[in-house]
Protein backbone atom coordinates (compact mmCIF):
# COMPACT_ATOMS: atom_id res chain seq x y z
CA UNK A 1 0.00 0.00 0.00
CA UNK A 2 1.31 3.17 -1.25
CA UNK A 3 1.04 6.64 1.40
CA UNK A 4 0.86 9.39 -0.86
CA UNK A 5 1.51 12.85 0.88
CA UNK A 6 1.71 11.60 4.29
CA UNK A 7 4.79 11.31 6.42
CA UNK A 8 4.02 10.07 10.05
CA UNK A 9 6.20 12.84 12.42
CA UNK A 10 5.84 10.44 15.90
CA UNK A 11 2.24 10.86 15.45
CA UNK A 12 1.54 13.80 13.60
CA UNK A 13 1.04 14.15 10.00
CA UNK A 14 3.23 16.84 8.47
CA UNK A 15 0.29 17.96 5.62
CA UNK A 16 -0.81 21.31 5.82
CA UNK A 17 -3.70 21.66 8.37
CA UNK A 18 -7.22 23.20 7.80
CA UNK A 19 -7.74 27.10 8.77
CA UNK A 20 -9.96 27.19 11.89
CA UNK A 21 -12.22 28.87 9.94
CA UNK A 22 -12.86 25.42 8.02
CA UNK A 23 -12.20 23.06 10.97
CA UNK A 24 -14.88 25.18 13.01
CA UNK A 25 -17.83 26.13 10.22
CA UNK A 26 -18.13 22.65 8.50
CA UNK A 27 -19.33 20.20 11.00
CA UNK A 28 -21.69 17.14 11.75
CA UNK A 29 -23.07 17.78 15.27
CA UNK A 30 -26.66 16.42 14.57
CA UNK A 31 -27.31 17.83 18.38
CA UNK A 32 -27.73 20.94 16.73
CA UNK A 33 -28.94 20.13 13.28
CA UNK A 34 -28.29 18.02 9.91
CA UNK A 35 -27.07 20.95 7.70
CA UNK A 36 -23.43 20.90 7.97
CA UNK A 37 -23.33 24.49 8.98
CA UNK A 38 -26.26 24.08 12.08
CA UNK A 39 -23.49 23.34 14.19
CA UNK A 40 -21.69 26.81 13.76
CA UNK A 41 -24.77 28.57 13.68
CA UNK A 42 -26.35 26.84 16.82
CA UNK A 43 -24.04 25.65 19.51
CA UNK A 44 -23.16 28.88 20.63
CA UNK A 45 -26.55 27.66 23.25
CA UNK A 46 -24.50 25.35 24.50
CA UNK A 47 -23.11 25.57 27.96
CA UNK A 48 -19.88 23.72 28.37
CA UNK A 49 -19.03 25.31 32.64
CA UNK A 50 -19.46 23.17 34.89
CA UNK A 51 -19.05 20.07 32.80
CA UNK A 52 -18.21 16.93 34.59
CA UNK A 53 -18.27 13.36 33.40
CA UNK A 54 -19.56 10.36 34.58
CA UNK A 55 -17.29 7.06 34.94
CA UNK A 56 -18.99 4.30 35.78
CA UNK A 57 -19.47 0.05 35.17
CA UNK A 58 -16.13 -1.89 35.60
CA UNK A 59 -13.94 1.13 36.86
CA UNK A 60 -12.36 0.84 40.41
CA UNK A 61 -13.09 4.46 41.44
CA UNK A 62 -16.52 5.51 39.39
CA UNK A 63 -18.01 8.46 39.70
CA UNK A 64 -18.83 12.45 38.45
CA UNK A 65 -15.23 13.54 37.69
CA UNK A 66 -15.44 17.80 37.39
CA UNK A 67 -13.45 18.25 34.25
CA UNK A 68 -11.26 20.97 35.69
CA UNK A 69 -10.55 18.27 38.27
CA UNK A 70 -9.86 16.08 34.97
CA UNK A 71 -7.17 18.79 33.20
CA UNK A 72 -5.39 19.34 36.02
CA UNK A 73 -4.13 15.46 36.41
CA UNK A 74 -3.79 15.27 32.62
CA UNK A 75 -1.00 15.83 30.05
CA UNK A 76 -2.14 18.50 27.27
CA UNK A 77 -0.56 17.77 24.02
CA UNK A 78 -0.94 18.75 20.33
CA UNK A 79 -1.57 16.62 17.62
CA UNK A 80 -2.30 17.23 14.00
CA UNK A 81 -4.42 14.33 12.91
CA UNK A 82 -6.12 13.52 9.55
CA UNK A 83 -9.85 13.52 9.87
CA UNK A 84 -11.84 11.03 7.66
CA UNK A 85 -15.64 11.63 7.51
CA UNK A 86 -17.84 8.39 6.27
CA UNK A 87 -19.52 11.03 3.86
CA UNK A 88 -15.82 10.98 2.03
CA UNK A 89 -14.55 14.55 3.15
CA UNK A 90 -11.78 14.94 5.32
CA UNK A 91 -9.08 17.56 6.76
CA UNK A 92 -5.98 18.14 8.88
CA UNK A 93 -6.84 19.35 12.23
CA UNK A 94 -4.47 20.15 15.15
CA UNK A 95 -6.18 19.14 18.01
CA UNK A 96 -5.17 19.90 21.79
CA UNK A 97 -5.95 17.05 24.06
CA UNK A 98 -4.62 14.33 26.09
CA UNK A 99 -4.47 10.41 25.95
CA UNK A 100 -7.68 8.42 26.73
CA UNK A 101 -5.80 5.88 28.78
CA UNK A 102 -4.63 8.98 31.12
CA UNK A 103 -8.64 9.61 31.89
CA UNK A 104 -9.47 5.65 31.63
CA UNK A 105 -6.28 5.29 34.23
CA UNK A 106 -7.62 8.12 36.74
CA UNK A 107 -11.09 5.71 37.49
CA UNK A 108 -8.82 2.55 37.31
CA UNK A 109 -10.06 -0.10 34.92
CA UNK A 110 -10.69 -3.12 35.94
CA UNK A 111 -9.48 -6.20 34.73
CA UNK A 112 -12.62 -7.77 33.41
CA UNK A 113 -13.49 -4.57 30.89
CA UNK A 114 -13.45 -4.98 27.51
CA UNK A 115 -14.95 -1.78 25.75
CA UNK A 116 -15.14 1.58 26.91
CA UNK A 117 -18.85 3.40 26.12
CA UNK A 118 -19.28 6.96 25.43
CA UNK A 119 -22.24 8.88 25.58
CA UNK A 120 -23.10 12.68 24.62
CA UNK A 121 -24.76 15.16 26.70
CA UNK A 122 -28.50 15.01 25.78
CA UNK A 123 -30.13 18.44 26.41
CA UNK A 124 -32.81 19.64 24.14
CA UNK A 125 -33.52 22.86 25.45
CA UNK A 126 -29.15 23.77 24.45
CA UNK A 127 -29.33 21.39 21.62
CA UNK A 128 -31.96 21.75 19.24
CA UNK A 129 -31.87 19.26 16.42
CA UNK A 130 -32.09 16.65 19.93
CA UNK A 131 -36.08 18.05 19.93
CA UNK A 132 -36.19 15.86 16.78
CA UNK A 133 -36.05 12.06 16.00
CA UNK A 134 -33.22 12.22 13.67
CA UNK A 135 -31.07 9.79 15.61
CA UNK A 136 -32.29 7.94 18.89
CA UNK A 137 -30.60 10.27 21.54
CA UNK A 138 -28.41 10.26 23.44
CA UNK A 139 -25.97 9.79 20.65
CA UNK A 140 -23.66 6.73 22.06
CA UNK A 141 -20.69 5.89 20.85
CA UNK A 142 -17.72 2.64 21.89
CA UNK A 143 -14.22 1.49 21.29
CA UNK A 144 -12.71 -1.69 22.23
CA UNK A 145 -10.00 -1.34 25.30
CA UNK A 146 -7.24 -2.19 23.51
CA UNK A 147 -8.41 0.71 20.65
CA UNK A 148 -9.22 3.06 23.54
CA UNK A 149 -5.55 2.64 25.52
CA UNK A 150 -3.68 3.12 22.08
CA UNK A 151 -1.86 6.72 22.06
CA UNK A 152 -3.29 7.48 19.18
CA UNK A 153 -6.75 8.15 21.14
CA UNK A 154 -7.12 11.60 22.41
CA UNK A 155 -9.97 13.57 24.76
CA UNK A 156 -9.54 16.85 22.86
CA UNK A 157 -10.07 19.61 24.17
CA UNK A 158 -9.10 22.25 22.10
CA UNK A 159 -7.74 23.56 18.34
CA UNK A 160 -5.37 25.46 17.39
CA UNK A 161 -4.22 25.88 20.85
CA UNK A 162 -7.80 27.42 21.22
CA UNK A 163 -10.90 26.29 23.58
CA UNK A 164 -12.56 23.72 21.25
CA UNK A 165 -15.50 25.73 19.56
CA UNK A 166 -18.75 24.11 20.83
CA UNK A 167 -20.04 22.99 17.45
CA UNK A 168 -16.39 20.64 17.24
CA UNK A 169 -17.81 18.73 20.58
CA UNK A 170 -16.90 21.34 23.51
CA UNK A 171 -15.59 20.76 26.20
CA UNK A 172 -14.73 17.15 25.33
CA UNK A 173 -14.07 15.05 22.77
CA UNK A 174 -13.11 11.68 21.46
CA UNK A 175 -10.78 11.95 18.55
CA UNK A 176 -9.82 8.38 16.98
CA UNK A 177 -8.07 9.37 13.55
CA UNK A 178 -8.20 6.07 12.32
CA UNK A 179 -11.59 5.87 12.02
CA UNK A 180 -14.46 7.63 10.23
CA UNK A 181 -15.20 10.76 11.76
CA UNK A 182 -18.42 9.58 13.64
CA UNK A 183 -16.67 7.56 15.92
CA UNK A 184 -15.68 10.45 17.49
CA UNK A 185 -17.90 11.35 19.71
CA UNK A 186 -18.55 15.04 21.04
CA UNK A 187 -19.69 16.48 24.20
CA UNK A 188 -19.01 13.64 26.08
CA UNK A 189 -20.77 13.42 29.53
CA UNK A 190 -20.34 9.57 30.43
CA UNK A 191 -17.76 7.06 30.02
CA UNK A 192 -18.27 3.63 30.76
CA UNK A 193 -16.23 0.56 31.05
CA UNK A 194 -18.36 -2.49 30.18
CA UNK A 195 -17.72 -6.14 28.93
CA UNK A 196 -20.08 -5.82 26.25
CA UNK A 197 -19.37 -4.33 22.87
CA UNK A 198 -21.46 -1.13 22.71
CA UNK A 199 -24.02 -0.58 20.17
CA UNK A 200 -23.43 2.83 18.86
CA UNK A 201 -26.20 5.28 17.73
CA UNK A 202 -24.91 4.79 13.69
CA UNK A 203 -25.31 0.78 14.07
CA UNK A 204 -28.18 0.80 15.46
CA UNK A 205 -30.06 3.43 13.23
CA UNK A 206 -28.73 1.68 10.27
CA UNK A 207 -26.35 -1.73 10.56
CA UNK A 208 -25.93 -2.42 6.78
CA UNK A 209 -24.01 1.01 6.91
CA UNK A 210 -22.22 1.81 9.73
CA UNK A 211 -20.41 -0.83 11.79
CA UNK A 212 -18.61 -0.86 15.50
CA UNK A 213 -15.50 -0.40 14.10
CA UNK A 214 -15.81 1.89 10.99
CA UNK A 215 -11.85 1.91 10.18
CA UNK A 216 -11.33 3.73 7.80
CA UNK A 217 -11.40 1.47 4.71
CA UNK A 218 -10.92 2.47 0.97
CA UNK A 219 -11.64 -1.39 -0.07
CA UNK A 220 -14.91 -1.71 1.89
CA UNK A 221 -17.49 0.48 0.63
CA UNK A 222 -20.17 2.07 2.19
CA UNK A 223 -23.32 0.68 0.86
CA UNK A 224 -24.53 3.80 -0.98
CA UNK A 225 -21.38 5.31 -2.22
CA UNK A 226 -17.42 4.29 -2.64
CA UNK A 227 -14.81 4.78 -0.05
CA UNK A 228 -11.72 4.87 -2.25
CA UNK A 229 -11.46 8.54 -2.80
CA UNK A 230 -12.33 11.45 -0.70
CA UNK A 231 -12.54 15.17 -0.55
CA UNK A 232 -10.07 17.76 1.27
CA UNK A 233 -12.02 20.42 2.64
CA UNK A 234 -10.48 23.83 1.44
CA UNK A 235 -9.55 22.64 -2.02
CA UNK A 236 -11.80 24.78 -3.62
CA UNK A 237 -13.99 24.06 -6.37
CA UNK A 238 -11.36 22.72 -8.89
CA UNK A 239 -9.38 20.54 -6.15
CA UNK A 240 -9.36 16.85 -7.57
CA UNK A 241 -10.13 13.99 -4.59
CA UNK A 242 -7.67 12.17 -2.80
CA UNK A 243 -7.17 9.04 -2.33
CA UNK A 244 -8.09 7.52 0.84
CA UNK A 245 -5.66 5.09 2.85
CA UNK A 246 -6.57 2.49 4.90
CA UNK A 247 -6.55 3.42 8.71
CA UNK A 248 -6.52 6.91 7.49
CA UNK A 249 -2.78 6.69 7.03
CA UNK A 250 -2.60 5.28 10.24
CA UNK A 251 -1.99 1.85 9.49
CA UNK A 252 1.91 1.21 10.48
CA UNK A 253 0.67 2.28 14.10
CA UNK A 254 -2.89 0.49 14.42
CA UNK A 255 -2.91 -2.05 11.91
CA UNK A 256 -2.29 -5.33 14.26
CA UNK A 257 -5.13 -4.35 16.67
CA UNK A 258 -6.78 -6.33 13.78
CA UNK A 259 -4.65 -8.47 13.04
CA UNK A 260 -6.56 -11.83 11.86
CA UNK A 261 -10.09 -9.88 11.48
CA UNK A 262 -12.33 -10.01 7.88
CA UNK A 263 -12.32 -6.01 7.68
CA UNK A 264 -15.25 -6.20 5.31
CA UNK A 265 -17.26 -8.38 8.11
CA UNK A 266 -16.00 -6.14 10.58
CA UNK A 267 -16.76 -2.77 9.09
CA UNK B 1 -63.21 36.35 -7.92
CA UNK B 2 -60.32 36.38 -6.84
CA UNK B 3 -59.25 33.36 -9.25
CA UNK B 4 -60.09 35.53 -11.70
CA UNK B 5 -57.75 38.61 -11.30
CA UNK B 6 -55.22 35.52 -10.63
CA UNK B 7 -56.45 34.04 -13.89
CA UNK B 8 -55.92 37.72 -15.65
CA UNK B 9 -52.73 38.22 -14.70
CA UNK B 10 -51.39 35.03 -15.44
CA UNK B 11 -52.50 35.52 -19.15
CA UNK B 12 -50.49 39.16 -18.69
CA UNK B 13 -47.60 37.56 -18.46
CA UNK B 14 -45.17 35.80 -21.07
CA UNK B 15 -43.55 32.77 -20.62
CA UNK B 16 -40.31 33.40 -22.36
CA UNK B 17 -39.12 35.52 -19.73
CA UNK B 18 -38.87 32.60 -17.70
CA UNK B 19 -35.69 30.76 -19.30
CA UNK B 20 -34.14 34.46 -18.66
CA UNK B 21 -34.84 34.53 -15.12
CA UNK B 22 -34.24 29.98 -14.78
CA UNK B 23 -30.34 31.62 -15.46
CA UNK B 24 -29.59 33.89 -12.26
CA UNK B 25 -29.94 30.83 -10.01
CA UNK B 26 -27.05 29.14 -11.44
CA UNK B 27 -25.27 31.79 -12.06
CA UNK B 28 -25.21 32.97 -8.37
CA UNK B 29 -25.02 29.18 -7.01
CA UNK B 30 -21.72 29.16 -9.25
CA UNK B 31 -20.45 32.68 -8.53
CA UNK B 32 -20.78 32.00 -4.85
CA UNK B 33 -19.23 28.75 -4.66
CA UNK B 34 -16.18 30.43 -6.45
CA UNK B 35 -15.92 32.88 -4.31
CA UNK B 36 -16.28 31.50 -1.06
CA UNK B 37 -19.89 32.70 -0.47
CA UNK B 38 -21.35 28.66 0.03
CA UNK B 39 -18.73 27.33 2.65
CA UNK B 40 -15.49 25.58 3.07
CA UNK B 41 -16.83 22.99 0.93
CA UNK B 42 -18.69 24.33 -2.30
CA UNK B 43 -18.46 21.37 -4.29
CA UNK B 44 -21.06 19.51 -2.22
CA UNK B 45 -22.92 22.99 -1.55
CA UNK B 46 -23.70 23.75 -5.31
CA UNK B 47 -24.54 20.18 -5.94
CA UNK B 48 -27.22 20.15 -3.33
CA UNK B 49 -28.48 23.34 -4.31
CA UNK B 50 -28.52 22.93 -7.72
CA UNK B 51 -30.50 19.59 -7.16
CA UNK B 52 -32.89 20.53 -4.92
CA UNK B 53 -33.58 23.55 -7.08
CA UNK B 54 -34.49 21.38 -9.64
CA UNK B 55 -36.47 19.34 -8.11
CA UNK B 56 -38.44 22.34 -6.89
CA UNK B 57 -39.36 23.57 -10.32
CA UNK B 58 -40.31 19.84 -11.52
CA UNK B 59 -42.72 20.09 -8.72
CA UNK B 60 -43.98 23.07 -9.49
CA UNK B 61 -44.60 21.66 -13.16
CA UNK B 62 -46.59 18.46 -11.62
CA UNK B 63 -48.55 21.00 -9.68
CA UNK B 64 -49.98 22.91 -12.49
CA UNK B 65 -52.56 20.59 -13.72
CA UNK B 66 -53.85 19.45 -9.92
CA UNK B 67 -53.67 23.70 -9.47
CA UNK B 68 -56.07 24.62 -12.62
CA UNK B 69 -58.38 21.44 -11.84
CA UNK B 70 -59.34 21.81 -8.03
CA UNK B 71 -58.15 25.59 -7.90
CA UNK B 72 -59.02 26.87 -11.30
CA UNK B 73 -55.81 28.83 -11.58
CA UNK B 74 -54.89 28.41 -15.33
CA UNK B 75 -51.28 28.26 -15.41
CA UNK B 76 -50.89 26.08 -18.56
CA UNK B 77 -48.84 27.97 -20.91
CA UNK B 78 -46.01 28.28 -18.07
CA UNK B 79 -45.62 24.26 -18.34
CA UNK B 80 -43.20 23.92 -20.61
CA UNK B 81 -41.25 26.39 -19.54
CA UNK B 82 -40.80 24.93 -15.86
CA UNK B 83 -40.37 21.55 -17.14
CA UNK B 84 -37.07 22.61 -19.33
CA UNK B 85 -35.80 24.69 -16.50
CA UNK B 86 -36.00 21.52 -13.89
CA UNK B 87 -34.41 19.76 -16.09
CA UNK B 88 -32.01 22.02 -16.96
CA UNK B 89 -31.01 22.37 -13.01
CA UNK B 90 -31.32 18.40 -12.91
CA UNK B 91 -28.58 18.60 -15.50
CA UNK B 92 -26.38 21.30 -13.97
CA UNK B 93 -26.54 18.78 -10.90
CA UNK B 94 -25.50 15.69 -12.52
CA UNK B 95 -22.38 18.07 -14.47
CA UNK B 96 -21.23 19.35 -11.00
CA UNK B 97 -21.64 15.79 -9.99
CA UNK B 98 -19.63 13.95 -12.91
CA UNK B 99 -17.40 16.98 -13.55
CA UNK B 100 -16.00 18.89 -10.17
CA UNK B 101 -17.25 16.43 -7.37
CA UNK B 102 -15.97 12.73 -8.54
CA UNK B 103 -14.38 13.46 -11.73
CA UNK B 104 -12.93 9.78 -11.76
CA UNK B 105 -14.07 7.69 -14.33
CA UNK B 106 -14.16 4.20 -13.09
CA UNK B 107 -16.22 5.86 -9.63
CA UNK B 108 -19.03 7.19 -12.04
CA UNK B 109 -19.58 4.10 -13.22
CA UNK B 110 -19.04 2.34 -10.39
CA UNK B 111 -21.39 4.41 -8.44
CA UNK B 112 -23.93 4.65 -11.11
CA UNK B 113 -24.21 0.66 -11.19
CA UNK B 114 -23.66 0.16 -7.46
CA UNK B 115 -25.30 2.81 -5.46
CA UNK B 116 -28.95 2.37 -5.98
CA UNK B 117 -29.78 6.19 -5.09
CA UNK B 118 -27.22 7.22 -7.36
CA UNK B 119 -28.54 4.49 -10.08
CA UNK B 120 -32.24 5.81 -8.98
CA UNK B 121 -31.53 9.54 -9.98
CA UNK B 122 -29.53 9.11 -13.07
CA UNK B 123 -32.86 6.65 -14.33
CA UNK B 124 -35.11 9.80 -13.01
CA UNK B 125 -32.54 12.28 -15.15
CA UNK B 126 -32.22 10.01 -18.47
CA UNK B 127 -36.38 9.55 -18.61
CA UNK B 128 -36.40 12.92 -18.48
CA UNK B 129 -33.78 13.81 -21.68
CA UNK B 130 -36.74 12.05 -24.35
CA UNK B 131 -39.72 14.59 -22.44
CA UNK B 132 -36.60 17.54 -22.77
CA UNK B 133 -36.28 16.80 -26.39
CA UNK B 134 -39.86 16.53 -27.29
CA UNK B 135 -41.05 19.79 -25.26
CA UNK B 136 -41.57 21.83 -28.22
CA UNK B 137 -44.70 22.53 -30.94
CA UNK B 138 -43.53 20.65 -33.53
CA UNK B 139 -43.04 17.23 -31.49
CA UNK B 140 -46.08 17.93 -30.32
CA UNK B 141 -47.75 18.02 -33.97
CA UNK B 142 -45.84 15.26 -34.99
CA UNK B 143 -46.30 12.49 -31.86
CA UNK B 144 -50.05 13.05 -32.07
CA UNK B 145 -51.20 11.37 -28.92
CA UNK B 146 -48.52 9.65 -28.65
CA UNK B 147 -46.86 12.94 -27.11
CA UNK B 148 -49.55 12.58 -23.87
CA UNK B 149 -48.26 9.46 -23.77
CA UNK B 150 -44.50 9.61 -23.75
CA UNK B 151 -44.78 12.52 -21.24
CA UNK B 152 -46.57 10.27 -19.06
CA UNK B 153 -43.28 8.59 -18.14
CA UNK B 154 -42.41 12.64 -16.33
CA UNK B 155 -44.81 10.54 -13.25
CA UNK B 156 -41.90 8.30 -12.72
CA UNK B 157 -39.27 10.69 -13.23
CA UNK B 158 -40.40 12.97 -10.85
CA UNK B 159 -40.97 9.79 -8.26
CA UNK B 160 -37.10 8.71 -8.50
CA UNK B 161 -36.44 12.19 -8.24
CA UNK B 162 -38.01 12.50 -4.54
CA UNK B 163 -36.84 8.73 -3.66
CA UNK B 164 -32.93 9.66 -4.45
CA UNK B 165 -33.56 12.75 -2.31
CA UNK B 166 -34.95 10.71 0.16
CA UNK B 167 -31.98 7.42 -0.01
CA UNK B 168 -28.83 10.08 0.23
CA UNK B 169 -29.90 11.67 3.57
CA UNK B 170 -28.60 10.24 6.60
CA UNK B 171 -30.95 9.48 9.68
CA UNK B 172 -34.36 10.66 9.73
CA UNK B 173 -35.01 14.04 7.74
CA UNK B 174 -37.96 15.31 7.19
CA UNK B 175 -37.52 18.26 4.45
CA UNK B 176 -36.63 14.97 1.42
CA UNK B 177 -39.79 13.08 3.12
CA UNK B 178 -41.92 16.22 2.71
CA UNK B 179 -40.80 16.42 -0.77
CA UNK B 180 -41.63 12.42 -1.66
CA UNK B 181 -45.13 13.40 0.25
CA UNK B 182 -46.13 16.39 -1.86
CA UNK B 183 -44.67 14.38 -4.94
CA UNK B 184 -47.34 11.18 -4.41
CA UNK B 185 -50.20 14.11 -3.07
CA UNK B 186 -50.12 15.92 -6.64
CA UNK B 187 -50.20 12.42 -8.37
CA UNK B 188 -52.67 11.05 -6.25
CA UNK B 189 -54.74 13.63 -6.65
CA UNK B 190 -54.67 12.81 -10.24
CA UNK B 191 -56.51 9.91 -9.97
CA UNK B 192 -60.03 11.41 -8.48
CA UNK B 193 -62.21 10.84 -11.37
CA UNK B 194 -63.71 13.36 -13.53
CA UNK B 195 -67.12 14.65 -13.62
CA UNK B 196 -67.47 15.30 -17.51
CA UNK B 197 -69.64 13.83 -19.93
CA UNK B 198 -71.90 16.93 -20.27
CA UNK B 199 -69.38 19.10 -21.46
CA UNK B 200 -67.21 16.55 -24.26
CA UNK B 201 -70.72 16.31 -26.07
CA UNK B 202 -70.95 20.27 -26.24
CA UNK B 203 -67.75 20.87 -27.22
CA UNK B 204 -67.28 18.32 -30.08
CA UNK B 205 -69.72 19.85 -32.75
CA UNK B 206 -67.93 23.14 -31.87
CA UNK B 207 -64.40 22.16 -32.40
CA UNK B 208 -65.83 20.28 -35.85
CA UNK B 209 -66.84 23.79 -36.81
CA UNK B 210 -64.04 25.60 -36.54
Amino acid sequence: QDMPDFTLNGYDTTEEANTFEEISSYNNFYEFGTDKGDPARYAEALTTDPWSVEIDGLVERPGSYDLADILAKVDIDERIYRFRCVEAWSMVIPWNGFELNQLLSLAGVQPSAKYVRFETLFRPEEMRGQRLPLLDWPYVEGLRLDEAMHPLTIMATGVYGKDLPNQNGAPLRLVVPWKYGFKSIKSVVKVTLTDEQPINTWKATNFREYGFYSNVNPEVSHPRWSQASERRIGGGIFASRIATLKFNGYESLVGDLYAGMDLSENY
Amino acid sequence: MITDRINGALRAIPAWPLYIIALIAPAWIFYAGVTGQLGVEPIKAMEHRIGELGLQVLIATLAITPLRRFAKINAIKFRRALGLIGFFYIALHLLVWLLLDVRILSQIVGDILKRPYITIGMAGFLLLVPLAITSNNWSIRKLGPRWRSLHKLFYAAIVLGGVHFLWQAKGFQIEPVAYLGVILALLAVRLIPRKKPAAKIRVRPNRESV
